[in-house]
């Protein structure tokens, strides 16, 4: 409980430092008040939209007025829509987690065991198949791979229409569908790298002196493997999913694009050519809340995998 | 000693080809042969790397590619290893660890399986609340207690210790052997045991083997091995254990 706590003030406080940073960032950018105004504008009137907007206060000022403002659930307003900021990225945010939560139960799903029979069958034909096949599709980024399927699934075998998103209102399943190969791309190169070191820590548990032990009491390779090594083997392969997942937002922005997924990885690009900076800085400061939470909850459960880390 | 043989071994070669294109072919055990009689320690002392620890792997099965015979006239003997810190899964309890030969020799009654380890945690003298530990809570000497333990729950007549007191202080050596020498009276067990120190088979042990580069040079009793060894390989080995 108070490793819990421990571990949530770093959370919060890395949220702080990196929105500070966004928020920084930005301003070293330059303000968009120039730009919303056009070429035509006079420097008075820059001037007076600055004086509006609030770009004339010092930037620890402007940091503390937004941070205020976030904190009570107003993100501000959007400079090209002139919309709140909360319900423009509350809008988009459930199609960018679905993608990205089914992109992490498709790493999840094809990674265990694959690697898991890649491991027992170390050096036979299946093994080798799946190593070659990794470290072609490790060396793929997602983007590609995204093409690669809109080809193939879209455009060969009629799978999906690429660009025809359907909305989860209109039709769930036909929703999940649709994310399907945008999940697909993103979850590709993560799944090869996670079977890869999978096997690798099964392979390097089942070489450990208390296998050798299970070996003398007539336990099978089996038997080792299921009740002895898998367990331990798992704990390295917990903290890479967990970085994983910070890959995986990181691609769905990407793959948004190439499958025109309205997601929130489309608004971002779209804000940050706009200068749209209110917008740029929520979904920057969401995206660190996600993948922070997802690493907190993977030190939950490095700690029931490994009891040797619930004491400390 | 009239008593039956336990184990047999006769003419046991094992050995394995170096890497490489100019493989050769490496004799670990060479022609070796022996006698263990029921209720009997025999210790196996000789340096690193001379066969001991291949020799313990073959009888158990556990070594690919041998010649000769390996006759039990018992079930399977069970072995105990020699560095407590590894032999057993950081992720299990003890209790787990206690089960699990009992589990893989069809034991199915759960509170059957429980019974006997609480019964032989109490016979190496541990508390049975240590079921519920893992191996990083426990000492050096709890988990080579642990180790035996686990080694004696399905009941064999033979135990093969590869080195199990040479990773702990010598304070806990002696409590270890102590215990080998208590179960040994209480079961009727026999041990072939294996060390590189003498002392220590001095203590336990009725009789002795010597093994140097994969052959037995000289076998006999303890007394006769300490006070006329013939072999100068033996004199070798008493003079450096002095």
């Amino acid at each position: 409980m108070k490793y819990l706590i421990k571990k949530l003030c770093t959370l919060i406080i890395t949220l702080f430092i990196l929105s500070l940073l966004a928020f920084s960032a930005f301003s070293i950018i330059g303000d968009p008040a120039a730009s919303m105004l056009g070429t035509n504008a006079t420097p008075e009137q820059v001037a007076q939209l600055r004086h509006e907007l609030g770009f004339d206060r010092p930037l620890l000022v402007q940091y503390g007025d937004w941070l205020s403002g976030f904190l009570r659930g107003d993100m501000g307003t959007s400079y090209s829509y002139s919309l709140p900021v909360s319900g423009m990225v509350l809008e988009k945010l459930p199609t960018t987690f679905v993608l990205t939560l089914m992109a992490l139960a498709l790493n999840v799903a094809a990674a265990i065991p694959l690697g898991i029979a890649a491991a027992r069958y170390a050096g036979g034909l299946f093994d080798r198949v799946v190593t070659v096949l990794n470290q072609v599709i490790m060396s793929i980024p997602p983007f590609f791979t995204g093409i690669l399927l809109t080809c193939l699934f879209g455009l060969v075998f009629r799978l999906f229409t690429p660009g025809a998103f359907v909305s989860y209102a209109e039709n769930p399943w036909g929703f999940l569908g649709y994310l399907f190969f945008p999940a697909l791309s993103i979850a590709a190169p993560r799944t090869a790298m996670t079977v890869k070191l999978l096997r690798s820590s099964i392979l390097e548990q089942l070489g450990q002196d208390y296998i050798r032990t299970a070996y003398s009491r007539g336990s099978s390779r089996t038997m080792a493997l299921w009740g002895h090594a898998l367990r331990n083997a798992l704990i390295p392969v917990i903290t890479f999913t967990a970085v994983s997942v910070a890959e995986m937002v990181a691609g769905s922005i990407v793959v948004e694009q190439v499958f025109s997924v309205p997601g929130i990885g489309r608004l971002l690009l779209a804000s940050i050519s706009s200068r749209d900076f209110p917008v740029v800085q929520a979904i920057v400061v969401i995206l660190a809340l996600w993948v922070a939470a997802v690493n907190l909850l993977a030190d939950v459960l490095y700690q029931y995998a490994d009891p040797r880390i619930r004491l400390s | 000693m009239t008593a039956e043989p336990i184990l047999e071994v006769r003419d046991l070669c094992a050995g394995y080809r170096t890497r490489g294109r100019a493989g050769r072919d490496r004799q670990v055990l060479d022609h070796v042969s022996f006698t263990i009689h029921s209720g009997e320690a025999l210790g196996l002392v000789g340096e690193s790397g001379c066969g001991k620890s291949t020799l313990a792997r073959t009888i158990l099965g556990m070594q690919a590619g041998y010649t000769g015979l390996v006759c039990h006239n018992s079930q399977r003997p069970q072995m105990v290893f020699q560095d407590p810190f590894s032999a057993l899964n950081p992720a299990r309890t003890v209790g787990w660890i206690l089960e699990e030969p009992l589990r893989i020799a069809g034991q199915s009654s759960r509170a059957e399986r429980r019974r006997r380890v609480d019964e032989l945690l109490e016979q190496v003298g541990l508390s049975p609340a240590y079921a519920a530990r893992r191996p990083h809570e426990l000492s050096g000497g709890q988990r080579q207690r642990v180790c035996i333990a686990s080694a004696l729950i399905v009941r064999p007549r033979l135990v093969i210790a590869d080195e199990p007191v040479s990773a702990l202080d010598v304070t806990i050596q002696a409590q270890i052997l102590q215990l080998l020498a208590d179960l040994r009276q209480e079961y009727q067990l026999s041990y072939l045991f294996i060390s590189h120190d003498l002392n220590v088979v001095y203590q336990l042990c009725d009789r002795v083997i010597v093994m140097k580069e994969g052959r037995i040079v000289e076998e006999n009793t303890v007394d006769e091995i300490f006070d006329h060894p013939r072999h100068p390989y033996t004199r070798q080995l008493l003079e450096a254990a002095e």
